[in-house]
């Protein structure tokens, strides 16, 4: 008995941290989001499930999943295949590779915002780099941010530009722990580098990029504040995504209880959505049998 | 007896009169020209002891209204003794950061500065403006306008900081230019003149579109607008609408019927000017349709487009001493329209003479909190922050975004002999100021309960029209769905109530 509150005691911290910093804030908001709390009605009445029902008929909220899907699974391919090809290019022993591998990582450790509002300057139609580079190349100006499709494509390239290097590092990292029997076995049976790498390295690197995957995913689906700095949503609603939809909602129309049914419904699609992307990806990245 | 009183009074008023010198000297330190005596003078407030005392005040970012904020408060602690805590807020923060502790009722901050529209949902934690200030020289020349956008029913619960309102800027230059006159009477068979209708807006500004006007090879274009959805795009819209909406022989409301609480949003004259925006499009700059105020007040400031509306900042960024258009800026009121939708008649109505409606659009404004524990200190700084020197000093720089609201602020020499501004910008420019106040047929922000989710929902229809994703109608038809649901959920008579003020200030009463 007495060991076993001797184990309490230790656990106790952990478990303190986890009730105020996870349980309280979900439990709280599962709450709220039962109440008509706003900018005129502030507290927690109770109002059934009126605003879940609300959310049902809310098309912007669905629409902005759909482009969420697209912006994340599209960012997250491309930082993935960049990611991939830096960490294998530096794996090997190359000139200058330590300066290179510190290079790949600035750009994650700039500020988010920051890098919007420089990056929202790159893309300004008339006065930006991009388009005096475009010209220079004797190729005509772009929309950048007031075309439908180019303005999702300049969201994906400031996140691809952010966070490859995320990915880069997770690689890389996964790399430098392969054990070498395996390419040395691989050598010997006279396999290319190709070979190689689709029978040893992929599979062998397989769960690393899983997680990695799904960890940037988790990150690119919460996408915020690129899209505010950037394009507010624009135009039209062609960028809005969730989580800029529950801002707007949340804290700038200040409707709190139906922001919060939005942020649980939010919470429990994606829940679902990456349990089940994790399991695809391991079914198709995972190869049982791979020997060479 | 005689020579004692005689020497008496001479020494009172050598004491006096070296008093007041001096005080006058140690004043200037703080970049004053001189200190205005009264209640909110440098020589009244520094009088006051605040010592061992903290005042916390919330504020927007640098410079905007942050800068001066601070300026004042470094000024309030020296001539005070007091403690000044100043936060700094983006913009898009500010609302929630001031209205958390109001709704649970915390005492975070004395001194609020902030939108005035915002008045309908922070009024009822407002502390009212005591009656003392209101005999403050400063306070009794503050413009009706601005008299009426701090005032909620009959208590004035915000403290006039800040003037703002939209109008015309265009280039005048380019207006007075005989070789203009010529090609564009050729084009299109009208005088080239300054547009009175935003008909003739749209045909200015699409004949000065594309092409290099100002002698710099360069491509220039014809209107800079703020078309960001959420970078204050709706007040644009505002300003485009107000001269088909807004009719000046029909009471009772603007954006709602007061009596029905039914949403205008989607009636001909709101469908009109959102059509008109569309068909702007084509002479924006590159990247015009996504401009946040920013990319319009540098646009227009820079010499990139002939003409703009919105607030002060593009005229005032124009009229800098390094630019290269400073000196060759007209001002003129907004655009209106020779014909105006009458909701009662359900018919458009003509004009002779286009039909003006100037927009008071809101603007800085600041608060005392009714749960400070230092009222006395927090009403002696907004006093002090716009008292007459203060705030001459203020306007005097662009970044401030503190622009004229007092009476004072319309002498036309203050902008020629302090600003360097030529007469012949600085005339119109203050008549078209000042001229909004004249107007019967203003229209103000919908300052209700809730004003943010009206103004986001309205901006997101209008911004599904501008990218082509619904019509006009079918956009402004989903806007008024969406206010219908709004008021019924905020409760119609609370929503009633509140606008009840804006239409009183809208119809003159």
């Amino acid at each position: 008995m007495s060991v076993d509150r001797g184990k309490l005691v230790f656990v106790l911290p952990g478990l303190i941290v986890l009730v105020a910093i996870i349980l309280f804030p979900l439990l709280f908001t599962i709450r709220v989001s039962f109440s008509g709390w706003d900018v005129a009605q502030p507290g927690l009445d109770w109002i059934g499930l009126a605003n879940y029902l609300r959310l049902a008929e809310d098309t912007r909220f669905w629409e902005s999943f759909a482009r969420l899907a697209v912006m994340a699974i599209g960012s997250v391919a491309l930082e993935y295949l960049l990611g991939f090809g830096l960490a294998l290019l530096v794996w090997r022993d190359v000139r200058a590779g330590r300066f290179f591998r510190v290079l790949f990582l600035i750009p994650m450790m700039t500020t988010p915002v920051i890098m919007a509002v420089i990056w929202r300057t790159v893309f300004h139609e008339s006065l930006g780099p991009a388009n005096d580079l475009l010209r220079l190349l004797g190729i005509a100006s772009l929309p950048w941010l007031s075309d439908a499709a180019l303005a999702m494509t300049s969201v994906i390239i400031v996140e691809v530009w952010q966070w490859t290097p995320f990915m880069f590092l997770m690689l890389l990292a996964g790399l430098l722990s392969l054990p070498r029997e395996p390419f040395l076995a691989a050598a010997i049976d006279g396999a290319g580098p190709i070979r190689t790498f689709l029978r040893v390295t992929f599979p062998m690197i397989a769960p690393i990029s899983i997680g990695a995957i799904v960890i940037r995913l988790i990150e690119a689906s919460k996408i915020m504040d690129t899209v505010y700095v950037i394009t507010s949503g624009g135009p039209g609603t062609a960028t809005e995504t969730s989580s800029y939809y529950i801002f707007i909602r949340g804290l700038r129309d200040f409707q709190i209880g139906y922001a919060a049914s939005l942020s649980f419904t939010y919470l429990v699609i994606m829940a679902i959505s990456l349990t089940i992307i994790a399991k695809v990806l391991a079914r198709a990245m995972i190869v049982k049998d791979n020997a060479v | 007896m005689k020579s004692i009183k005689y020497t008496l009074l001479a020494t009172t008023v050598a004491v006096a009169l070296g008093g007041t010198l001096a005080s006058a000297q140690d004043f200037k330190k703080y970049g004053i020209d001189k200190d205005v005596p009264g209640l909110c003078s440098y020589d009244s407030i520094s009088k006051k002891n605040y010592k061992g005392r903290t005042l916390s005040i919330i504020t927007h970012a640098v410079p905007v209204m942050g800068e001066p904020t601070d300026l004042h408060a470094k000024q309030f602690e020296e001539l005070t003794g007091a403690k000044v805590n100043v936060v700094h807020v983006p913009f898009g923060d500010l609302f929630q950061r001031i209205m958390i502790p109001f709704q649970t009722g915390q005492s975070a901050y004395d001194v609020l500065f902030y939108g005035s529209h915002w008045i309908g949902d922070f009024q009822a934690y407002l502390e009212p403006v005591p009656q003392a200030y209101f005999n403050a020289p400063g306070m009794k020349d503050v413009t009706l306008n601005y008299r009426g956008v701090a005032t909620w029913g009959n208590k004035m619960v915000q403290y006039p900081v800040d003037g703002d309102r939209h109008y015309l800027k265009y280039r005048k230059d380019v207006f007075d230019n005989a070789e203009n006159k010529k090609k564009f009477k050729e084009k299109t068979g009208h005088e080239l003149a300054v547009p009175k209708t935003w008909e003739e807006y749209d045909e200015v500004a699409g004949f000065f579109n594309g092409w290099d006007w100002a002698g710099d090879g360069k491509p220039h274009f014809g209107s800079a607008e703020v078309t960001k959805r959420d970078d204050l795009m709706f007040s644009a819209f505002i300003s485009r609408a107000a001269a088909y909406a807004k009719h000046p022989k029909v009471t009772g409301g603007f954006f709602f019927d007061l009596k029905t609480m039914e949403p205008l949003i989607n009636t001909p004259g709101f469908v009109k000017a959102l059509e008109m925006f569309v068909k702007a499009k084509r002479y924006f700059p590159p990247g015009g349709d996504s401009f946040g105020l920013g990319d319009e007040i540098f646009s227009f400031g820079g010499g990139q487009t002939l003409m703009s509306y919105s607030w002060d900042d593009a005229f005032i960024q124009a009229m800098e001493p390094k630019s290269a258009i400073r000196n060759k800026v007209g001002a003129a009121p907004l655009p209106g329209s020779r014909e105006v939708w009458n909701r009662n008649t359900k018919k458009w109505d003509k004009f002779a003479e286009p039909s003006y409606a100037p927009y008071i659009t809101w603007g800085w404004t600041s608060a005392v909190a009714k749960a400070s524990k230092n009222k006395d200190m927090a009403f002696d700084y907004l006093c002090f922050f716009s008292n007459e020197a203060n705030a001459l000093h203020d306007l005097q720089i662009g970044r401030f975004g503190v622009n004229p609201y007092r009476n004072a602020h319309f002498e036309v020499s203050f902008w020629t002999d302090k600003l360097g501004w030529d007469k012949a910008v600085a005339v119109p420019y203050v008549n078209t100021l000042s001229g909004m106040d004249k107007s019967k047929n203003r229209v103000f922000d919908l300052r209700v309960p809730g004003v943010n989710q009206f103004m986001t929902s309205m901006a997101a229809g209008v911004a599904e029209a501008m990218a082509g994703q619904k019509s006009p109608q079918q956009a402004l038809d989903g806007v008024a769905k969406e206010w219908t649901q709004i008021v019924a959920r905020i409760g119609k008579d609370k929503v009633r109530e509140a606008y009840a003020n804006v239409v009183a200030l809208e119809d003159n009463k």
